[in-house]
């Protein structure tokens, strides 16, 4: 954590992208026309930020790819995985995957 | 309409209920956000970024971000990236809410997330304008938000018990990862996942977290370059 004069204003702006996002077609008093480049756009750059932050979540410790296979991470990303393919949702994966992560981590250590 | 006339107000009451049939999971989903933001900034600002914010996709995302200091306008372009889909939304909303006065619909439509959207599909499917739409999406925003709060801070109270060695932040990243697989729905979609998930670790080195913004560029460049292809291809 870098303090509050780092994280107030960063937080308050991400509420500023939340306004404006949401706000984009109802600010204007004109009717809205949506670019197609917009709509060709979404089809990957939601999926795409959340993956970019979300892989060297998963796979690196302190800058680097792990190089063991005894991270408690990668088990329970495999066993949330698996749990979406057999039953698609939102919990369903997360508590599976907790499932494999929390011993891993805390009995294990790794 | 006094307080009292708007909870009287059948529509408001409608929207309301319907709301609370999502309740279960919207609690469960906020919790989980509670837990990941306690554990990567600690209780109060958790707090504050449930109360501003309120996007719990980008909140999630850009906490990585935040707990190791990326430049403010890498977390921001981020969470924008997450948020595009509401661009789309605020192109339907406007339809049912766009005849109200510019004030009342922009605050309005910050508290209209993806729920909202899903559940007004299903109450009102002509997609015009009609009677009862705002009064309706009142309720059901103002209960969805009330519930996404109370899970908030259920789980700001409880994460903010456990340490951080626990390592409970790492429901936050599973949330992610199920998010990302429930919008791997076609082939673009897929390719520009792993070409981002690739990017993003191979150009970890870079300084400012800027692989997050190469990442992005990349898996969406290769998106519209595929799909300029086969309009290409169709128009031949």
């Amino acid at each position: 954590m870098n303090g509050w004069t780092y994280a107030v204003p960063a937080i308050l702006g991400l509420a500023v992208v939340t306004f404006v996002t949401r706000n984009v077609f109802l600010w204007s008093e004109r009717e809205p026309r949506i670019p197609e480049g917009l709509k060709r756009a979404l089809q990957v750059a939601p999926l795409a930020a959340i993956v970019a932050v979300l892989a060297p979540e998963i796979v690196m410790t302190h800058g680097h790819v792990v190089d063991t296979w005894r991270d408690a991470r990668l088990f329970g990303a495999v066993a949330g995985s698996a749990w979406y393919v057999l039953r698609p949702g939102m919990l369903g994966p997360l508590l599976a995957g907790m499932a494999v992560y929390l011993p891993l981590h805390l009995g294990l250590g790794w | 309409m006094t307080p009292r006339a708007v909870l009287r107000d059948a529509e408001v009451r409608r929207g309301a209920r319907d709301m609370l049939a999502f309740g279960p999971a919207l609690v469960a989903w906020a919790m989980v956000s509670g837990v990941a933001m306690t554990q990567a900034l600690g209780p109060g600002l958790a707090l504050l970024m449930s109360l501003t914010v309120f996007a719990g996709s980008a909140q999630l995302t850009a906490l990585p971000l935040l707990a190791s200091g990326a430049p403010m306008w890498v977390v921001w372009a981020s969470a924008a990236c997450v948020n595009l889909r509401f661009v789309i939304f605020s192109a339907t909303w406007r339809v049912h809410i766009g005849h109200l006065p510019r004030t009342r619909r922009v605050a309005l439509g910050y508290f209209l997330a993806d729920l909202n959207l899903v559940v007004f599909q299903k109450a009102w499917r002509s997609a015009v304008r009609e009677a009862g739409q705002v009064p309706y999406l009142v309720g059901g925003a103002a209960t969805s938000w009330t519930i996404w709060q109370a899970g908030t801070c259920a789980g700001i109270f409880f994460s903010s018990m456990v340490p951080t060695t626990w390592g409970l932040g790492f429901a936050g990243t599973l949330s992610m990862l199920g998010i990302a697989y429930s919008l791997l729905d076609s082939r673009v979609a897929w390719l520009g996942a792993a070409l981002s998930a690739l990017a993003a670790v191979a150009a970890y080195a870079l300084p400012l977290k800027l692989n997050i913004l190469v990442a992005i560029a990349a898996a969406v460049g290769l998106g519209l370059l595929m799909q300029g292809g086969r309009r290409a291809a169709r128009a031949a």
